[in-house]
């Protein structure tokens, strides 16, 4: 896509999807969706749930058929191939561990099906536990681990067999906040020590900005815009982009100015604009303590509301540096203004903001 | 209204603050049911088993005697009725088993909402007509001038003889108790997360390997529900033997019929029952060792 601007002629494409279209009776999934994921990245596809992102996922694994396009890995097209002739291979969002067989069972289990002797299959099973650190636990049964400890098991079920491409269909969605930040870092630490190509499915912003080397934002069947996680929050192309990557402000007569809220700064007045700024009065609207932030939302003098977050780096005492109904100046620097379409506005309407 | 609401809410209360009460309170009566009705006659069929008979007055002797017992090892014609009970309830049991699970699993994971009902109506429908004159409609078929060999001649194949012997026992078996193999193992089918099918081929296994090593295991309790159905159906039958068995044929209900009713010889006929019990409970300790309970 345009705002792409990465080398790409030095990377290797390892998928490419060429005017997939999927439609499930008649509800469109996906219309004419064009995609390259280059070797050795980690790609992800970010959207809100009914946005395309996982039939592209389950397209790619081989679970469902596309109504017409191509997908290529390595040049070849993968339409004739049934899911167990695939080279990739899947960590579920539920984990889909087999209940019946022991970790050490279900992470062989790819490995048993071509047909690698037993003992070969456990050692190399046992090593991929070891690897998520479950070394331990290899004779025990699914059910009698935590939810991270299963999600690290599927991860090594899939990694084992060391797949052309690993999928993770939003793997981190069941568990707790503090547990998805660890498993974030160990899953990047996983993809650069395998080199293997991850294409990994999110609809959470937080955790694509983090780990992605590039993302995919998806919106009612199509990509938005392709980019690395500085493309999509600091240029991103469409309102909807900026309203899903990040929150956002549009100013401006025509609503087509894009202004972080971190950017902005409040003032309060009388205060003067400083250099390369600009700047609007405005009366304080709202103001809310997030701990580490404070979210603040101020009428502008044009009418305009803007949201404006400052990082509380003073220790607060027992009230917040503005409160509602203080007339303040709130300035940015000319530089964080970033034009944006509004073609896809009307989006913005009915999916949000999204935490 | 609002007095009955109040002693109504008060009895929930109770239950909720006391849960051995609610336990109580649910499985007290089918626990006296189960008593009286179903241990008793146990209790009283494995008592009888050692009483005897007065040839002459008919009158029932208590006490302990191995007699009757020493009559059915002794005389081969009861060893050949057990194992050929035995032998036609297995047979029985491995062919439900080969029809339903195609079928089951067609009708919980192929099937669409529209054909899943027309095949469960095909399952249950059977149920709802009488025993009896299915049974009976088997004999025309079967029979020797009767619609199969009619059908067969249609289309220029020599008749069978299979009306009145095992063979037709086994078939008229079969299609009797499949619905009891078919609706378990559906139901165990049914809890399986598709899922798990998906992520057998994600790694690399097609359909029938991922029978063998999913699908298989995981239903495998449903299986030995339904097998426990149609085996032990089959081994307490007499009226299918009887109409479609013919002469030489006898099922161990069969023998226990004659004594109970033609010889009056309850004691006997006590002691020759006993026989499918242990059986019953070898089969079940059998399948607990192949681990058909374990994923319950």
């Amino acid at each position: 896509m345009a705002v792409d601007q990465q080398p790409e002629a030095a990377k290797r494409p390892i998928i490419s999807m060429v005017g997939v279209a999927k439609a499930y009776g008649g509800a469109v999934a996906l219309e004419n969706l064009d995609l390259t994921v280059f070797a050795g990245e980690f790609f992800t596809l970010l959207g809100p749930s009914g946005s395309g992102k996982t039939t592209t996922l389950r397209l790619i694994a081989g679970f469902e058929r596309p109504d017409s396009g191509q997908i290529l890995l390595d040049g070849t097209d993968l339409a004739a191939l049934p899911p167990f002739e695939r080279p990739v291979n899947t960590v579920f969002q539920d984990y889909a561990l087999f209940p019946h067989l022991t970790l050490i069972e279900n992470v062989a289990y790819g490995l048993r099906a071509r047909k690698m002797p037993k003992r070969e299959a456990h050692a190399l099973a046992q090593a991929a536990l070891e690897q998520v650190r479950l070394g331990q636990f290899g004779t025990r049964k699914p059910a009698q681990l935590s939810g991270g400890q299963r999600q690290r098991v599927a991860l090594a079920r899939a990694m084992v067999n060391q797949p052309r491409v690993l999928l993770l269909d939003e793997p981190l969605g069941a568990l707790d906040l503090k547990l998805r930040h660890q498993m974030q870092e160990e899953l990047k630490r996983l993809q650069h020590e395998s080199g293997i190509t991850f294409i990994y499915v999110t609809h959470d912003q937080d955790e694509a900005l983090s780990m992605s080397d590039r993302i995919a934002v998806f919106s009612q069947g199509r990509i938005e815009q392709v980019g690395t996680p500085f493309d999509l929050y600091e240029r991103p192309n469409s309102a909807f982009v900026a309203d899903f990557v990040g929150s956002s402000n549009l100013i401006g007569s025509a609503h087509d100015r894009l202004l972080r809220p971190e950017k902005i700064k409040l003032l309060p007045v009388p205060a003067a604009l400083p250099d390369g700024h600009e700047g609007q009065t405005g009366v304080l609207h709202q103001a809310t303590y997030l701990g580490a932030l404070t979210r603040y939302i101020v009428r502008l003098a044009d009418g305009t509301e803007v949201q404006a977050m400052e990082a509380n780096i003073l220790p607060l005492t027992d009230r917040l540096r503005l409160l509602p109904g203080d007339r303040v100046l709130a300035v940015w620097p000319r530089l964080a203004i970033t034009p944006v379409q509004i073609s896809t506005a009307a989006n913005i309407d009915n999916q949000g903001e999204v935490e | 209204m609002k007095a009955t609401r109040t002693w109504r809410a008060a009895l929930s209360a109770f239950g909720w603050r006391h849960g051995v009460m609610a336990n109580i309170s649910l499985l007290g009566l089918p626990a006296v049911w189960f008593a009286c009705l179903y241990l008793a006659a146990i209790g009283a069929m494995l008592v009888t088993a050692f009483w005897q008979v007065d040839d002459l007055s008919g009158n029932l002797i208590p006490g302990f005697s191995l007699s009757n017992f020493s009559v059915l090892v002794s005389d081969p014609i009861y060893r050949i009725i057990a194992v050929r009970t035995v032998f036609i309830a297995a047979a029985v049991t491995l062919a439900d088993a080969v029809l339903a699970w195609p079928f089951a699993y067609a009708m919980v994971r192929l099937a669409g909402p529209k054909l899943r009902a027309v095949l469960m109506a095909l399952v249950l429908v059977p149920l709802w007509s009488s025993y009896l004159a299915r049974v009976y409609a088997w004999r025309l078929i079967l029979a020797h001038d009767g619609v199969l060999n009619w059908a067969l001649s249609a289309i220029g194949i020599p008749g069978v003889h299979i009306g009145y012997s095992n063979w037709a026992m086994w078939i008229v078996f079969s299609y009797l108790w499949l619905p009891f193999m078919i609706l378990p193992i559906a139901a165990a089918l049914e809890r399986i997360p598709p899922n798990l099918m998906e992520a057998s081929a994600d790694l690399g296994e097609r359909g029938l390997a991922t029978f063998r090593r999913v699908i298989l295991p995981l239903a495998l309790p449903g299986m030995a529900a339904g097998a426990i159905f149609t085996f032990s159906l089959t081994l307490g039958d007499f009226v299918t033997p009887m109409l479609v068995g013919g002469t030489g044929s006898d099922f161990i209900g069969n023998v226990v019929y004659a004594n109970v009713g033609v010889t009056n010889n309850i004691p006997f006929a006590a002691a020759y029952a006993t026989l499918p019990l242990g059986v019953m409970a070898v089969f079940l300790l059998l399948a607990r060792r192949l681990g058909a309970f374990d994923a319950l």
